[in-house]
């Protein structure tokens, strides 16, 4: 991704918290790298000019956390809609978890999808390897390998790492490539049957719950083996007051953990299943307004590290079912951003600089990933976005083949206008979104 | 034409108090019905039924059918046993091809909670839960308060228990929403692993010995207790429980005063009721059964968009 026709991003908020930029300036991208990112530049005669006024321009936004479903679910998603969906929602690239079919548990699977995404020629695609072989929870796979073909980190992601000393084993030998070990936090047990969050709303509904002990017990679990081993543990998808407790117990105590949130975990609770809408089905569950509030003020104080999707497409087909029956998941590269400024920044909870970092420079910094920052010279992965501009979620308009949104109809604020990548434009919002960015201007 | 139900019957959760005493004092007329030899009306003639039974039910779906014939409409039985379900059709592929043949109403039975309000929206029949899953049994929920109103003569400040296993039961749920509706005082009982987390949200007193619920309540409603539930683990055995949280004839005598005894059925004797209570003087469960019938007619005939005064002259039809 390189020599491409320099591009000169004018006249937005640019904001790097990497390097402690906030000011309205330029961005200058030249073959692939930032050339600069402060002040105002003045005439580039061969640089295509785009206008960032009444925009924020960032580092681009990693997603460590999506399910992109190729192999063996192309119909539902491939690396090139996922890829693409990617950047619309202002991401310039995402890990996408092992969870397939076969299992990413290999070099030649790591292999596929880098070419796969190669040729989508859209958002980067990192690869997260399985922890275990199939995902079984049994044997280790081979990480080595797995990293030297491009892996990233590892996962056994859709389901919990079972056995606590492979999770063990997984922390000690992910050492030696310098990978976090990503858990998905469920005591099975505990879990069983669940279809939503134990609690008042399931015992009316007469849906079997799943409590908050059940990703608790893991989560302390995992930082209790973490300090053991020494090992980096990367929490996925938190979603309780009390893990949020657990993780700033770890972290006081030095211990390797990161941690990360969804939106929709900042952004809904569990009354809205109340309907047996299965596009709120998702593990793991919507907790109550108390874990909610823990989590906002989590990612505002740093226990939570960052913002991941979990982008989980589904068939409509699948969704349209029996609520305990449907399969669980959203999808979110479209939206997390939107949802992320209407609940955390429009309320006053994180500013923009703080969404930010933990969209961008937290996930590149403690995932080791390129991108993250406007260094000179580092790739020109950027996101430009009006964080004024609303809009309605209308499913059908998505990249994703997925359509399984609980914002659906919702107006959210806060939207990707131009996502690059490598220096190259991979996302430009369509007209109609840009008639709404000059209504919203000319309004006020 | 919306009826005074709406358009379904979902559960008793989202139903007003008018609206359950407009479907108790409709079953009153109902009632005199089932005693005739000619038990049959004409109010629902050229209405077609589908009683859409995914789980196995005996009392339930029979009681739907009295009900059904009684009122002169055309039913179909669907069991899944033996249906296309079996051949994997989903609950919206039933859904459509019900539409497409024009029915009236379904009655459903499904072992998934929310599968009746799935059904309903997206069809346009009337459609009336007949258990889902774990969420709501509303014409049971109907017919024990119409036993207990029988015998109470008003249910405002009665104190009714529900004994057992709450957590798995849908007659519990729709009890309990009725009967506060309708100003009873709540309370259940059991071991505490058959109490969902939480249970004194819904604004009912927890007694944890039997013992208790006994010294306080007006009228026990005693649930089954399902044997899967044991080798799930939720109680060590039978016998056990019992023993323990058993309604036997010994510990009802040290009530204070006579406690009306309510089952939904069926019932497992020696289990969570003694025989001897199950058929004692203060048992209503058959009348329970009774009352069924003319609960299930009175909102069939609701929703159908039968007026209530008109139920009396429905009476006349077939004379």
């Amino acid at each position: 991704m390189s020599s491409q026709r320099p591009i000169l991003l004018r006249g937005g908020r640019v904001l790097d918290p990497s390097r402690n930029i906030d000011d309205v300036g330029d961005v200058l991208v030249s073959d692939g790298r930032i050339e600069s990112a402060s002040g105002r530049i003045g005439s580039h005669d061969d640089a295509e000019i785009i206008d960032c006024d009444g925009c924020i321009v960032s580092p681009g936004f990693i997603d460590v956390h999506c399910h992109l479903r190729e192999p063996g679910r192309e119909d539902v998603e491939t690396i090139a809609t996922g890829a693409r969906a990617a950047a619309a929602g202002g991401f310039t690239a995402v890990c996408a978890m092992p969870n397939t079919d076969p299992v990413t548990d290999n070099q030649a699977a790591v292999g596929f999808i880098i070419r796969q995404a190669q040729r989508a020629d859209a958002s980067r695609v990192h690869v997260i390897g399985a922890i275990s072989v199939g995902q079984m929870g049994e044997r280790l796979a081979e990480f080595g390998e797995m990293v030297a073909a491009g892996a990233v980190a590892v996962s056994d992601d859709g389901k919990p790492v079972v056995s606590a000393q492979l999770m063990r084993t997984a922390l000690e030998y992910a050492r030696s490539f310098s990978i976090p070990v990503i858990d998905h936090c469920e005591e099975p047990t505990l879990a069983l049957g669940g279809s939503m969050n134990e609690g008042i709303v399931s015992a009316r509904l007469g849906l079997k719950g799943i409590p908050s002990e059940a990703e608790e017990i893991m989560v302390i679990r995992d930082i209790l083996l973490a300090r053991r081993s020494g090992g980096h543990v990367h929490l996925a998808h938190m979603s309780t007051h009390g893990s949020v407790e657990l993780i700033r117990w770890g972290k006081d105590r030095g211990i390797n953990v990161t941690a990360e949130v969804c939106p929709h975990h900042v952004s809904l609770t569990e009354e809205r299943i109340l309907s047996y809408d299965t596009n709120a089905k998702m593990n793991p569950p919507l907790r109550t307004a108390k874990d909610v509030e823990a989590l906002r003020n989590a990612v505002k104080d740093g226990t939570i590290d960052m913002i991941a999707t979990d982008h989980a497409p589904h068939h409509y087909d699948e969704k349209e079912r029996e609520f305990a029956d449907a399969p669980n998941g959203i999808v979110g590269l479209e939206t997390a951003l939107a949802v992320a400024v209407t609940n955390l920044v429009k309320r006053g909870h994180i500013d923009f600089r703080t969404l930010v970092e933990k969209m961008s420079c937290a996930p590149a910094r403690l995932f080791g990933l390129p991108g993250g920052t406007f260094a000179h010279g580092s790739p020109a992965d950027v996101t430009v976005f009006d964080p004024q501009l609303s809009w309605r979620v209308d499913p059908s308009e998505f990249l994703t083949k997925g359509r399984n949104t609980p914002y659906a109809g919702m107006t959210l604020e806060g939207r990707a206008i131009c996502t690059i990548v490598g220096g190259k434009v991979v996302h430009r919002l369509a007209s109609d979104g840009a008639n709404a960015r000059q209504s919203r201007a000319s309004s006020g | 034409m919306t009826s005074a139900l709406g358009k379904d019957l979902l559960g008793l959760e989202f139903l007003s108090s008018e609206q359950i005493r407009l479907i108790l004092d409709t079953a009153e007329p109902f009632k005199e019905i089932s005693e005739r030899s000619i038990k049959k009306v004409p109010a629902l003639r050229g209405s077609t039924i589908v009683n859409l039974f995914f789980e196995n039910s005996t009392r339930t779906r029979i009681s739907f059918e009295f009900a059904e014939k009684r009122l002169s409409a055309d039913t179909v039985n669907v069991s899944a046993l033996g249906s296309s379900v079996q051949k994997g059709e989903t609950l919206v592929d039933t859904a459509r091809n019900l539409e497409a043949m024009r029915i009236d109403m379904v009655v459903i039975r499904h072992g998934a909670s929310g599968a009746a309000q799935f059904l309903a929206d997206r069809i346009e029949s009337n459609v009336i839960n007949a258990g889902d899953g774990l969420h709501e049994h509303p014409t049971q929920g109907l017919l024990d308060l119409l036993t207990l109103r029988d015998r109470f003569g008003e249910l405002a400040g009665k104190k009714v228990c529900i004994c057992g296993d709450v957590l798995h039961s849908r007659v519990a749920r729709s009890n309990i929403w009725g009967l506060k509706k309708m100003g009873a005082e709540v309370a259940v009982c059991g071991p505490r692993s058959l109490l969902p987390h939480g249970i004194e949200e819904f604004g009912v007193t927890v007694f944890e010995r039997i013992e208790d619920a006994i010294q306080w309540a007006d009228a026990l409603n005693v649930l089954r207790l399902q044997l899967e539930r044991m080798t799930a683990g939720y109680i060590p055995s039978s016998r056990e429980y019992n023993r323990v949280f058993g309604v036997t004839r010994e510990r009802l005598e040290r009530a204070p005063h006579d406690i009306l005894i309510l089952h939904p059925g069926p019932m497992n004797r020696g289990v969570e009721i003694d025989s001897d209570v199950a058929d004692g003087p203060h048992s209503v469960i058959l009348h329970q059964v009774t009352n069924g019938v003319a609960i299930r007619m009175a909102v069939l005939y609701l929703l159908a968009g039968g007026r209530p005064e008109l139920a009396e002259a429905a009476k006349g039809g077939a004379r």
